[in-house]
């Protein structure tokens, strides 16, 4: 055995090392030469208005807008459907369950055309970006010198690799051979993870620039430049994020297939995928908060102006369509959930449980979306007394909105447990100690929960976001504790049979609500997250001159995040045609003829 | 059958959240616009009430110095008191530590702007710095960038707030005069006001109707643009505001518009003037 596995982290331990010394230190690929080091100290250039082309009334910013969001949606679902691909492929190996391994090959099937496709837009990105932002361009390739070149090289290895995992599926299916095949697989996702952290450091950068003085000269090597202040917080953020959103695309594909199937075993199986998938969306989704939590952490640490600007300035009503979206998102979730406990004869047990369950996630949500400022005609503000409404004035602030979406996610996690359970009757002597261990840990850290979110209340503002953090581990650790002692408790538990396909209809809509609500999400935030800078192309360092240089209101923002999610959906139905396409056979006519009777 | 449900489905979806994303309060964020500096005789009450401006304004120290907690509240704070207990505080080795009077006050605030982390208050420095390092930008830096003009309005307004006679010296108008100068010269192209909000206010701004008959106007230095519809689409507008030599109406010479329209205007803007000027059949 030890024998199988050794060569298989030999090659992705080499090819990170290398990844990692190739995009930290270029200049040992790319020399710079005396001439590229005077440059370099040269400050970062000041275009005026005059310096941005305007090339028939075309909006370079809408136009830029548009392919870089549309790029990131395609990128993050091309990276993070490899990432579970080799998760179910891998549980289809340690359980012998072949249908993990069919259904991790159609995770992949239905991506591959998606890969052209997101090259095609980068590349139209990058033209877009080099023809309206040549000044901006120009200096962020003297910052990160031959790391683009690198990044582009990482791609052509990402395509290599792809096709060799996908195309030689079959062909490395059984024994060891399955074992070189999943090598691959990690070689991908090692490039893909790479390609998507080089990314992140270009735009982690434009907010928190290192490496350079307050006028932009290159100080610093491109390592320095890469390992800015924000870099980290936004890697874990996207990478989480990925997994929830390609989670959510395959569940909308595996929900479609089961409304247009007829065959109940096809129905059977894609009722499967949507669950599955369901349940990658929301294993992603779930710490994803928290993740958020440490990234505005360090913007706050970084700049308090910045942090300022996002939570408590011009952008602070974004947080409340934000929260509009997760409470969505949870409901859907959960919704789905519930429906499933109808696939076995136990699941009605669970059933009156479920009232509970959603009053929490509707109160939470709720209070989510309560402003702390309303929106009042002066003869309002007056008859109120103020902007703040004395009862739900207090859930506008952030302990109310932290106890909410903690208890959101504990609950969400309950509607998972409570499914799992629902297969499932334990054998084992100390059940019933150890059923009152997990209400016990429920009932406390929902307490802890509460309690720690109303000290938030009575401490300084800058300690409330320190506050969020006991929370924060308590909801990890009721996840944690509850999933470890299910784990020996339900350890040779007798199984209950479940009808996969038997869900109705309705409930497979929510799981197209997932990819839309996700979809949009990850629009806002990426305007969120670029109007940060405000008018700055490179926060502090590099002014935007252009006459686009200004935040555009929540309305405008939506209208476009809309469009490019219409057009992303567009395309995506097409990318599905494209997977179902290469597997549709026509009858030959010949045989037919023969079958059906001669004729003469 | 189904394709049609699901997509109907996932578009009412899709524009019930653009739907609230626009019954929201809109705001647009511009540019800060540049700070008018006093450029004429001043007196100090003149000049502090400048520095106020820039205290909540341009300076935006009403960001963190307020009830939140995340910096003292300067204008709740006994500054005399302050300011003195500061300065006499072992924790300080600043430059004010060998003035007296007014004098270290004022070095200690302009320190305090320029130099944020000379001394850092007990429990507002950065994390994990033990009170080493503040989180405040320096002023003069970006994103802030206050001119030396506008860091001595401020340290006069916060000297007034302490209930002293501020000691730093009015600009003469010369002075500010150059600086101002130097810094119109450095970003001429930033933006004075905000753009216009609507296809009248657009063309009242750019002057449209000053040479154009527009809407009655009667001036006749440019073409007519009433009934412009009539001879011209979309396309042909936008290349006439943006490169107005490429064709010239008959009647009229070259170079007679300004030339540099698609620097002055937005894009929000130049839209609502074509957007009007399409309409503009009669």
């Amino acid at each position: 055995m030890k024998a199988n596995i050794r060569p298989e982290f030999s090659p992705n331990f080499i090819i990170a090392a290398v990844c990692v010394a190739a995009f930290a230190w270029p200049d040992l690929v790319f020399a710079a030469e005396q001439a590229g080091q005077a440059a370099a100290e040269a400050p970062a250039p000041r275009p005026t208005r005059a310096d941005y082309p305007v090339i028939a009334g075309v909006s370079a910013r809408t136009l830029a807008w548009g392919l870089a969001q549309m790029h990131l949606y395609l990128a993050a679902f091309v990276l993070a459907v490899p990432l579970f691909s080799i998760g179910t492929e891998f549980l289809g190996v340690v359980t012998k369950d072949e249908r993990y391994d069919v259904m991790s090959r159609e995770f992949m099937k239905i991506t591959m055309a998606a890969y052209s496709l997101t090259a095609l837009v980068g590349g139209a990105l990058t033209l877009a970006l080099f023809v309206f932002y040549p000044h901006l361009m120009g200096y962020m390739l003297k910052v990160f010198r031959g790391q683009m070149l690198i990044y582009a090289l990482l791609f052509g290895l990402e395509l290599i690799t792809l096709y060799l995992y996908y195309y030689s599926w079959d062909a490395l299916r059984y024994g060891n051979r399955k074992w070189y095949h999943m090598s691959i697989g990690l070689v991908l996702n090692t490039v893909g993870l790479t390609l998507m952290f080089v990314a992140n450091a270009w735009a982690a950068f434009m907010m928190s620039p290192a490496g350079v003085a307050a006028d932009g000269a290159v100080t610093g090597t491109v390592w320095e430049a890469t390992r800015n202040p924000l870099w980290n917080p936004l890697n874990l953020h996207r990478f989480l994020a990925n997994i929830a959103y390609g989670g959510a695309i395959v569940g909308g594909y595996a929900a479609y297939m089961f409304l247009s199937e007829k065959d109940p075993n096809s129905k059977a199986h894609y009722d499967w995928m949507g669950y599955t998938s369901n349940f990658i969306a929301i294993a992603g989704f779930l710490p994803l908060p928290f993740a958020g939590y440490w990234l505005m952490a360090e913007v706050y640490a970084y700049s308090q102006q910045m942090g300022i600007t996002a939570m408590g300035g011009v952008l602070a009503w974004l947080f409340i369509i934000q929260a509009v979206l997760i409470g969505t998102i949870m409901l859907a979730a959960n919704y789905y959930l519930w429906c499933g406990l109808m696939r076995t004869e136990r699941g009605s047990k669970y059933a009156p449980y479920v009232k509970y369950i959603a009053a929490v996630i509707v109160g939470g949500f709720l209070v989510w979306v309560t402003p702390h400022s309303l929106i009042l005609t002066p003869a309002e503000v007056q008859v109120l007394g103020g902007s703040h409404h004395k009862l739900l004035g207090p859930l506008g602030i952030m302990p109310a909105k932290n106890i909410a979406v903690n208890l959101m996610l504990v609950f969400t996690f309950l509607s998972f447990q409570m499914f799992y359970r629902s297969s499932r009757i334990p054998t084992v002597q100390w059940a019933k100690a150890g059923n009152m261990v997990i209400v016990a840990l429920y009932v406390v850290g929902c307490l802890n929960i509460i309690g720690a979110g109303i000290y938030g209340y009575f401490t300084p503002t800058v300690y409330k976001v320190g506050a969020s953090v006991p929370q924060v581990v308590t909801t990890l650790s009721i996840i944690i504790f509850a999933v470890a002692i299910d784990v020996f408790m339900l350890r040779g538990a007798k199984t209950v049979t479940v009808h996969w396909g038997r869900m109705s209809e309705r409930s497979q809509y929510a799981l197209f609500v997932l990819p839309i609500a996700f979809t949009w999400l990850m629009g806002l935030m990426g305007y969120i997250r670029s109007s940060l800078r405000t008018h700055w192309h490179v926060y502090t360092v590099m002014r935007d001159n252009s006459s686009e240089a200004y935040i555009p209101t929540i309305g405008q923002a939506g209208n476009t995040i809309t469009a490019i999610t219409l057009a992303f959906m567009a395309v995506m139905v097409f990318v599905f045609w494209l997977s179902r396409l290469g597997t549709t056979k026509q009858a030959d006519p010949h045989k037919q003829v023969e079958a059906g009777g001669a004729v003469t | 059958m189904t394709f049609l449900r699901v997509m109907a489905f996932s578009i009412a979806v899709l524009l019930s959240f653009t739907f609230f994303a626009n019954i929201l309060p809109q705001v647009q964020s511009d540019p800060p616009s540049q700070e008018e500096e006093p450029t004429g005789t001043l007196d100090m009450a003149g000049f502090v009430a400048y520095g106020e401006k820039l205290f909540s304004g341009k300076g935006t120290c009403t960001l963190c110095h307020n009830d939140l907690g995340r910096a003292p509240n300067l204008l709740k704070l006994d500054l005399a008191k302050t300011f003195t207990s500061r300065l006499a505080d072992p924790r300080y080795a600043g430059k004010a530590k060998i003035l007296q009077g007014v004098e270290a006050i004022e070095e200690y605030v302009r320190e305090l702007l320029l130099q944020p982390s000379a001394y850092v208050v007990s429990g507002f420095g950065k994390k994990g710095t033990n009170d080493k390092v503040s989180p405040m930008p320096k002023v003069d830096a970006a994103p802030i960038e206050l001119s030396a003009v506008q860091t001595s309005a401020l340290i006069a307004f916060l000297q007034s707030k302490a209930g002293l006679e501020p000691s730093v010296a009015i600009p003469s108008s010369a002075e500010a005069g150059k600086e101002k100068a130097v810094e119109d010269d450095e970003k001429s192209s930033e933006e004075e006001d905000g753009p216009a909000k609507t296809a009248v206010a657009a063309l009242e701004k750019f002057g449209c109707a000053a040479c154009h008959d527009l809407e009655g106007s009667k001036a006749d230095a440019g073409p007519k643009l009433n009934g412009i519809a009539n001879r011209m689409g979309r396309d042909k507008i936008i290349e006439a505001i943006l490169k107005p030599n490429t064709v010239i109406a008959k009647g009229f010479e070259a170079d007679m518009m300004p030339q540099d329209f698609g620097e002055q205007m937005r894009v929000s803007e130049l839209n609502l003037v074509v957007d009007y000027l399409v309409k503009m059949k009669n």
